[in-house]
């Protein structure tokens, strides 16, 4: 089996909050191979963001980080000159706001070609041309008009079109989506998943999915993660993962949300809120919420370990195996 | 059967300039019912709510609530607070929505001394009631926004909301912000509050898993005019329009596959 195209182990990240370095993500150990779609679900404080800030090498000033996160077999903090551009081309990113990462007064035409031509040396009608023939293929059938309007004139779901036709502008291998619908309407979202989706099958582009929609990560992606505290804590078979899931956690989200379908019944709430790792209790990190937390999960963090064809890291997996599924649907 | 409705909304028009956000809209809300405004940005559903309290007037149409007409703006300080203890709201943004300089405490205080009186004790014994109502502690009641987490803040709007003892309360996207568990918890809160006090809710909503889980009846509105109306059980269920079935089948659930929409987005009528 070839190496994965993106390999993160033992990543841990502080951030500078209220003047002392805290701790924010660790013990993150995950894969992407070539092509592959995987999820990336948590709530606030959970640190999915900030891992695909790490990926990106992206970190908020002041940042550390430790632990190594290699593409393509090459550790991105080495990278330099033209192997970090050839990174940066092949490594795209969308956002969540997409008019948060545009320039209000530059219009969409420079806005998508100013890489191509600063850094590619393509001319200024042919980058057009490849703008104008990507725009056409995320549903934008207009693109020459399109280039000449300014973000204001554009919704907020076409924005999120440019963005996505602008991150394939380099052809990247792998793309990293920060909450790439949740600003936008529910038939918007499904536009744009269907192109995302779609472009990643035919180009065969890898992606990490950011989300706090469980169903929508499951919908979208091979396998799903499933983050809490700054930790993985179960990576499994999307579908699995939703049906059967194997951390207390993960039912948690499952039950918390409210159904489109069957009966309305009340919702099996997780008491207190989301915590961040540096607020986390020592021990397991979500003890202090969880149904089933025994003395054990208090007192030793659990590892994350193999568990039918995935990753979970609870003390009590394999006792609970099978019975958190009731909690969620009954 | 006017008398039977807590809220009337009759033909209910807004224009801003030559654009029209909403459109011959009627709709009633029976006292202890629950109805959702669903649509997507720019179907007129939040420029509704806004007329409905008076922070827009409508161009033209009828909004009776409790019996009293407010389709016009109020006529002096006793009208206006009357319609203010008729009426109360609770926005998306609790980040914005409430004063940074105030505890949740002093401003579900302030709006006890405006609406109901009483003395200072009468008052700090209603604010810990209301507290425990959406589950926050004293600690919590007295902190500052800044010291409060998303969705401790949304529990003070909404107790901030009901210090006024409204008959309908209007939840403008009021659980969109929250992470999946503490929406989960203010969903159950909303129920429980409907059920003990008998307020009625418009709730408006783009997700329909939520609006599902808190309304009865449902309104789907596409450009400023109601395309469907019903249950919200039969709409989500067996949706008739094409808007509504487009909307429906855009919730992500397990085995979607996700689908692009024709460019004929005027055709849903």
């Amino acid at each position: 089996m070839s190496a994965p195209l993106l390999e993160l182990s033992d990543l841990a990240v502080q951030l500078p909050i209220s003047g002392e370095l805290r701790t924010v993500l660790h013990d993150l150990s995950l894969a992407i191979g070539e092509g592959e779609a995987l999820g990336l679900v948590g709530e606030s404080g959970s640190g999915k963001s900030m891992t695909a800030r790490a990926v990106a090498r992206l970190l908020p000033p002041g940042a550390k980080s430790t632990g190594s996160i290699r593409y393509a077999g090459a550790d991105i903090a080495s990278l330099k000159g033209a192997a970090l551009r050839s990174f940066r081309a092949e490594v795209a990113t969308i956002f969540q706001d997409p008019r948060a990462h545009t320039n209000p007064v530059r219009t969409i035409g420079d806005f998508m070609t100013e890489a191509l031509r600063t850094n590619h040396g393509v001319s200024r009608t042919d980058a057009a041309k490849r703008s104008i023939d990507l725009l056409a293929e995320v549903g934008i059938a207009d693109g020459a008009r399109r280039l000449e309007q300014h973000p204001h004139e554009l919704s907020g779901g076409l924005l999120q079109r440019v963005m996505i036709a602008a991150s394939l502008l380099t052809e990247p291998k792998l793309l990293l989506a920060d909450e790439p619908t949740t600003a936008l309407d529910v038939t918007t979202q499904a536009d744009v998943m269907s192109i995302l989706d779609g472009l990643r099958r035919e180009r065969g582009m890898a992606m990490l999915f950011i989300t706090h929609d469980l169903e929508l990560a499951s919908a979208v992606c091979d396998r799903t993660s499933v983050m809490y505290a700054g930790q993985l804590v179960e990576q499994r078979a999307s579908t699995e993962l939703h049906d059967d899931p194997l951390h207390p956690y993960t039912a948690g989200l499952v039950g918390a949300r409210p159904r489109i379908d069957g009966e309305v019944g009340r919702l099996a709430a997780i008491p207190g809120r989301p915590r961040s790792a540096f607020e986390a209790p020592p021990g397991c990190a979500f003890a202090d919420r969880c149904t089933y937390v025994q003395d054990l999960c208090t007192e030793t963090r659990p590892a994350l370990v193999p568990l039918d064809g995935g990753l979970v890291r609870c003390h009590r997996a394999v006792e609970l195996r099978g019975r958190l599924q009731e909690v969620t649907h009954g | 059967m006017a008398d039977e409705s807590l809220l009337d909304v009759v033909a209910l028009r807004k224009e801003f300039g030559s654009h029209v956000a909403v459109d011959d809209v009627s709709f009633s809300i029976a006292p202890g019912g629950s109805l959702a405004i669903v649509g997507e940005s720019g179907s007129g559903k939040t420029t509704i709510a806004k007329m409905i309290t008076g922070l827009v007037a409508p161009t033209s149409g009828t909004i009776r609530a409790c019996g009293h007409d407010r389709s016009r703006p109020a006529r002096g300080t006793a009208e206006r607070r009357r319609r203010g203890g008729e009426v109360q709201i609770v926005f998306q943004d609790p980040y914005s929505s409430l004063d940074p300089r105030q505890s949740g405490a002093a401003a579900i205080g302030q709006v006890l001394a405006l609406h109901q009186g009483g003395s200072p004790t009468e008052r700090s014994a209603r604010v810990a009631e209301l507290g425990s109502l959406v589950g926050l502690d004293e600690r919590q009641l007295h902190a500052l926004p800044r010291a409060l987490s998303g969705g401790q803040r949304q529990r003070v709007a909404i107790a901030r909301a009901l210090a006024a003892e409204p008959r309908l309360l209007i939840l403008d996207e009021s659980v969109a912000a929250l992470d999946v568990s503490i929406q989960a918890q203010v969903l159950n809160l909303l129920a429980d509050v409907r059920a003990e006090t008998g307020v009625s809710y418009l709730l408006i909503s783009h997700d329909l898993a939520v609006v599902r889980q808190i309304t009865d009846d449902i309104i789907v509105m596409f450009e400023g005019q109601v395309v469907e109306r019903g249950a919200t059980r039969d709409v989500l269920d067996d949706p008739q329009n094409d808007y509504t079935k487009l909307l429906r089948s855009s919730v992500p659930t397990a085995g979607w596959r996700p689908r692009r929409r024709g460019d004929t987005a005027s055709a849903w009528h």
